[in-house]
């Protein structure tokens, strides 16, 4: 469970998260809103990369914002990012044996192997990512995510510019990691028919604002949603 | 060879790529074409050159040990450094301090040496932590100034007294020593490439582990490193440690081979040839590292011994780095046995179109393009 209580960053003049309180309880949850909303914000508050002007983030009793953001992954932070970010120099095996982990030795290498494994990426694991397509390598992205006992695990539009197949594939395995690994998932994507295939919650944000938050399908058909995302003229 | 190597790990158990991924039974060709070179390095080639080449050699190992360090800023981390010409000095002027005031044994005052290069090279690394490209490489460049003065001031130390070691009433000068087992010009140039085996063997096991790994994914994106708990500063330091550590190990060998040191032997343009070479050489292979000491080393002394003006080396290495960037941004390491094996191709084709008396040539043909891998 992740507590994020009037959550506020302002860059400059533009406040691009505006008092934000919001609970995840658990399982995967979606996380939408038009472009600028906030999203990948709320994303680089958890990982470190931002630090806000106000609020608290408490994830399962742990004050995140307390944490170095290199000591947020040994915690249990995993994140990917919007434009894929797999190391093109190092193995598949590197790329996800590089994250922090509490394993040591053989209990690790099995993990990273397991890793790879659940993502289902049927490639060897000594390959370069280099020579691999963007499909791959997102997947790559997200057994990254999947090693090393996470316990929050957050995807920035892991979906992006994936034909529908390789999406439908990875539905699947976003569906799968919280029981997979026992982590807090939270997806943020444009594609809404990714967020209701596999979030069974799902939180809207317009402008760095909570606008609703909820069951997926309830809150998809909220009006408040509607307008911000269709552009309704406000009465 | 490394396809068939993917292609059976793809259909092993998890069991089965777990044993792959433990011994990792990689470029057998590759292993002992570098075997064979290093014992032709050590063993023949001392028998075959004449001094005025071993002593050029021994140029030539020792910075290969700094374009090692230079090319793992550079090509790894990508940290560009313009200032390992003076940590090399640092190292030098360190060990032959160490070994006129003190009786110790020579592989001691070299690491020493290092200790002490790898502590001031990573001050000099400070402003890695914030700065990249340009100005990072401005800032060492002017910090490789700055040490160039200030050692030209003190002086390299000639047996004197006090803190400098340096006495300029001094009549007899004695040399810089050197290990007992390595008195005379070809043994030191055995021991010198013993040294760069092993700083080669330090720097390749933390790139195969997980410093490697560390500084590959902070070269491509610091913020894919920073999310999965790579402490970014810790590494890039570390790079900048390790890199200062074996320069200073070559300063050490440098200072023994030299026998007397003086600070007009060394200047800043140095450290920018040592980096123009080791793009040339090749920054993400460790042959480059040999290569760019070559070109360093050895080509100057060929020119000479022909009789060119080296000065002219200094334009045929403008060119070649615009060669090299232009056409191979990954150095003459990489770019060499991927020509080789194209001209092993080449006249593969050629022989074979006429079918029968061919063989002779054939076999010849195939010899060049394996010994290219």
């Amino acid at each position: 469970m992740i507590e994020i209580e009037n959550l506020t960053v302002r860059y400059g003049g533009v406040t691009s998260l505006d008092g934000m309180s919001l609970v995840f309880e658990q399982g995967t949850c979606g996380l939408i809103g038009p472009n600028g909303a906030g999203k990948t914000t709320f994303f680089n508050v958890l990982s470190g990369f931002v630090r806000p002007a106000a609020g608290t983030v408490k994830a399962f009793g742990t004050d995140l914002l307390a944490l170095a953001h290199y000591r947020r992954a040994r915690w249990g932070v995993r994140r990917t990012f919007q434009t894929e970010q797999a190391i093109e120099d190092l193995s598949v095996y590197d790329n996800v044996a590089m994250v922090a982990s509490p394993l040591r030795g053989a209990a690790r290498r099995a993990d990273v192997l397991a890793a790879i494994e659940y993502v289902g990426i049927n490639v060897p694991p000594l390959a370069k990512v280099g020579t691999l397509g963007v499909g791959k390598r997102r997947l790559v992205e997200v057994a990254r995510a999947v090693a090393g006992k996470p316990r929050l695990v957050l995807l920035d539009e892991p979906a992006a510019g994936l034909p529908e197949e390789e999406t439908t594939h990875l539905a699947a395995v976003i569906r799968g990691i919280p029981e997979y690994t026992g982590a807090l998932t939270i997806l943020v994507d444009h594609d809404m028919s990714l967020v209701s295939a596999v979030c069974s919650t799902t939180a809207v944000l317009d402008f760095g604002k909570l606008i609703a938050s909820g069951p997926t399908a309830a809150v998809l058909r909220d009006e408040h949603v509607m307008r911000a995302y269709l552009g309704t003229a406000e009465v | 060879m490394a396809g068939t190597d993917t292609k059976s790990s793809a259909a092993a158990t998890v069991a089965g790529q777990r044993l792959a991924l433990l011994r990792r039974p990689e470029r057998p060709v590759h292993l002992s074409v570098t075997v064979a070179l290093v014992l032709f390095a050590l063993f023949a080639l001392p028998e075959l050159m004449s001094a005025y080449y071993t002593g050029y050699m021994t140029l030539v190992a020792i910075y290969s040990i700094v374009t090692l360090g230079l090319g793992l800023l550079v090509g790894r981390v990508g940290l560009y450094s313009l200032g390992q010409g003076a940590v090399l000095q640092i190292g030098a002027w360190t060990a032959a301090r160490l070994l006129f005031a003190t009786g110790q044994p020579f592989p001691i005052v070299i690491i020493e040496a290092g200790l002490v290069t790898m502590l001031i090279g990573t001050v000099i690394g400070l402003p890695a932590i914030r700065l990249r490209g340009l100005y990072l490489a401005l800032i060492t460049l002017m910090m490789a100034g700055a040490i160039t003065v200030i050692l030209a001031t003190v002086n390299f130390p000639n047996g004197g007294g006090g803190f400098t070691g340096y006495d300029g009433q001094q009549s007899h000068i004695p040399p810089i020593r050197r290990p007992s087992i390595a008195g005379t010009d070809s043994a030191y140039y055995r021991y010198a490439v013993v040294v760069a085996i092993l700083m080669f063997i330090l720097v390749y096991a933390h790139l195969r582990t997980r410093p490697g790994r560390a500084w590959a994914a902070i070269r491509q994106s610091e913020p894919a490193a920073l999310a999965a708990g790579i402490n970014t500063t810790y590494y890039k330091l570390w790079a900048w440690a390790l890199a200062s550590f074996i320069t200073g190990i070559a300063g050490g060998i440098l200072a023994g081979d030299a026998h007397y040191l003086y600070s007009i032997n060394f200047s800043t343009q140095d450290s920018i040839i040592l980096l123009a070479v080791a793009l040339m050489g090749g920054v993400y292979n460790l042959w480059g590292a040999v290569i760019a000491a070559l070109l360093m080393q050895l080509l100057p002394a060929v020119l000479q011994n022909l009789g060119v003006n080296y000065a002219w080396l200094t334009i045929l290495f403008g060119i070649g780095v615009l060669q090299v960037l232009t056409t191979a941004p990954t150095g003459l390491a990489d770019q060499f046995p991927k020509d080789m094996k194209k001209l092993g191709g080449l006249i593969w084709r050629l022989v074979r179109r006429p079918q029968p008396g061919a063989s002779a040539s054939a076999s010849a043909s195939g010899g060049a393009g394996g010994g290219s891998t």
